[in-house]
């Protein structure tokens, strides 16, 4: 505990950054983050400038709005436009562009679409509306399946029949390993997600460590957090190590949250596979509900169109999801995609890359800099 | 989308459910205690709340260091809040 109030020091994370460049000693490294609540603090504290020049952040696929293929929007507007369904989803899906349109637009149409805070949001509103058919609209990784999880057995346990779970869960792992993979990209390292691995714990990750011996650290959502995640991975690469790390022990537990797999477990089983924006079909890459939980999948309640639809054209959240290039390399970057018009859904989340970056990325990395009193580090050989 | 806010658990409503009113700077709404009762929980106690679950019992004075640290993200912090003030647990 004592060494992360030391970091909230900000003159400490100038000396660590100062530490970084003399144990990486002008070496390039790429590190890759896998979340997106990284992604949003490292350019809306302005990090990538904090750390020495030879650092290299590459933002991962861990924007479960991101990496959301537009055929199953296209499902979910489906439903919503089903006679008396009254369609339920986090906020952050309202925007997201389906082929046709987003649920903003299925809304102004006249679908009931209404954003919840919680899945538990949505089963009330199933039990205050006997007569219609709710159904919540599942995203996200394991972070936030668990909500999921335990809503469906508190659905069956209060026997709500008018509640059903449109279910796009999907898991970081298999994520992790087609990025591992891929040709298209070397990296050094991985900053892990903090809340997924609250949920998972660490032993997940120790394929990375052992048999692609990549260093992983898992990292808290404070930019002093990266800063010293980053610290820690270019300790263990200094010294020749690749291990599992996690600097977030104030929340995650090396065992994860074991309730939380549990009830997953009895709710969820994998899909065989499932297509992701930008890295295509993985296996064995998202969550179904368990045939037990048949009465309320949403899949099996509705008719929904099922179809595979490719990206626009102009569109390269798929190459910016894998790291392969950074938003401003987007031939449609701020110009014919920006967050009010957006074409693809980095664009979209608050947590996707190129939303990140045009939110903050160009104007305020300096002005963040001067708040926090941390000087970019100047690389200087042998310090 | 994997935010977790912190607050503190000032009452236990539904022993059934497992569900506790939690009071995130100064909001108090129902959240779901069901994945950290394992972990024992009681008045008092703070917790990292996501999507109208607690998801890890977390100690004061870290709780207290992460609000701060969340309300200097901005946008995602008020939206997350915006959301939180709407939710109607039971």
């Amino acid at each position: 505990m004592k060494y992360v109030d030391e970091y909230r020091d900000s003159n400490l994370a100038s000396r660590i950054a100062s530490e970084i460049a003399r144990l990486s000693d002008g070496r390039q490294l790429k590190f890759m983050e896998v979340c997106g609540g990284h992604t949003h603090t490292i350019y809306k504290h302005g990090i990538e400038d904090i750390l020495p020049p030879n650092i290299d952040l590459i933002h991962g696929p861990g924007c479960p709005v991101c990496v959301l293929p537009m055929g199953r929007v296209d499902d979910a507007i489906a439903i919503a436009h089903t006679d008396n369904v009254i369609f339920t989803t986090f906020g952050d899906m309202m925007r997201v562009p389906g082929s046709h349109g987003s649920l903003l637009d299925a809304k102004a149409e006249g679908a009931d679409v209404r954003f919840v805070y919680s899945p538990l949001d949505a089963l009330k509103l199933a039990r205050q509306y006997p007569e219609r058919q709710v159904v919540f609209f599942a995203i996200g990784f394991e972070t936030t399946a668990p909500s999921t999880a335990v809503t469906l057995l508190r659905a069956r346990a209060e026997k709500v029949k008018n509640f059903s779970i449109f279910c796009n869960h999907v898991t970081i792992i298999p994520a992790i390993k087609a990025i591992l993979d891929s040709p298209d990209l070397r990296l050094d390292g991985f900053v892990g997600p903090g809340h997924v691995t609250m949920v998972i714990g660490l032993r997940p990750y120790t394929f990375i460590a052992q048999q692609h011996r990549k260093p992983i650290v898992v990292a808290g959502f404070e930019p002093l957090d990266i800063i010293q995640s980053v610290h820690m991975l270019v300790q263990q690469i200094s010294s020749g190590r690749s291990e599992v790390e996690n600097q977030y022990v104030r929340v995650v537990r090396p065992e994860g949250n074991v309730k939380a797999l549990e009830a997953m477990a009895m709710t969820m089983e994998l899909r065989p596979f499932f297509e992701w924006r930008g890295l295509g079909f993985i296996t064995q890459s998202a969550l179904k509900l368990r045939p037990e939980f048949a009465e309320w999948d949403a899949e099996l309640r509705f008719e929904v169109p099922g179809l595979r639809v490719a990206d626009p054209k102009a569109c390269q959240c798929g190459e910016v999801l894998k790291g392969v290039i950074k938003p401003w390399e987007c031939k449609v970057f701020g110009t014919a995609c920006t967050p009010e018009t957006p074409i693809g859904t980095c664009m979209v989340s608050p947590e996707g890359a190129c939303a990140a970056y045009f939110s903050y990325g160009r104007f305020s990395m300096a002005s963040e800099r001067s708040r926090l009193k941390i000087a970019p580090v100047v690389q200087t050989q042998g310090m | 989308m994997c935010l977790g806010i912190p607050g503190q658990i000032v009452e236990i409503v539904d022993e059934r459910f497992d569900i506790a009113k939690v009071d995130v700077s100064g909001v108090k709404r129902n959240v779901s205690i069901s994945l950290v009762r394992p972990e024992g929980i009681a008045v008092g106690d703070w917790v990292l709340v996501h999507v109208g679950f607690a998801m890890s019992k977390i100690d004061e004075h870290e709780a207290r260091e992460t609000q701060k640290a969340l309300k200097l993200m901005g946008d995602p912090y008020t939206d997350e809040m915006a959301m939180f003030n709407k939710s109607q647990i039971e």
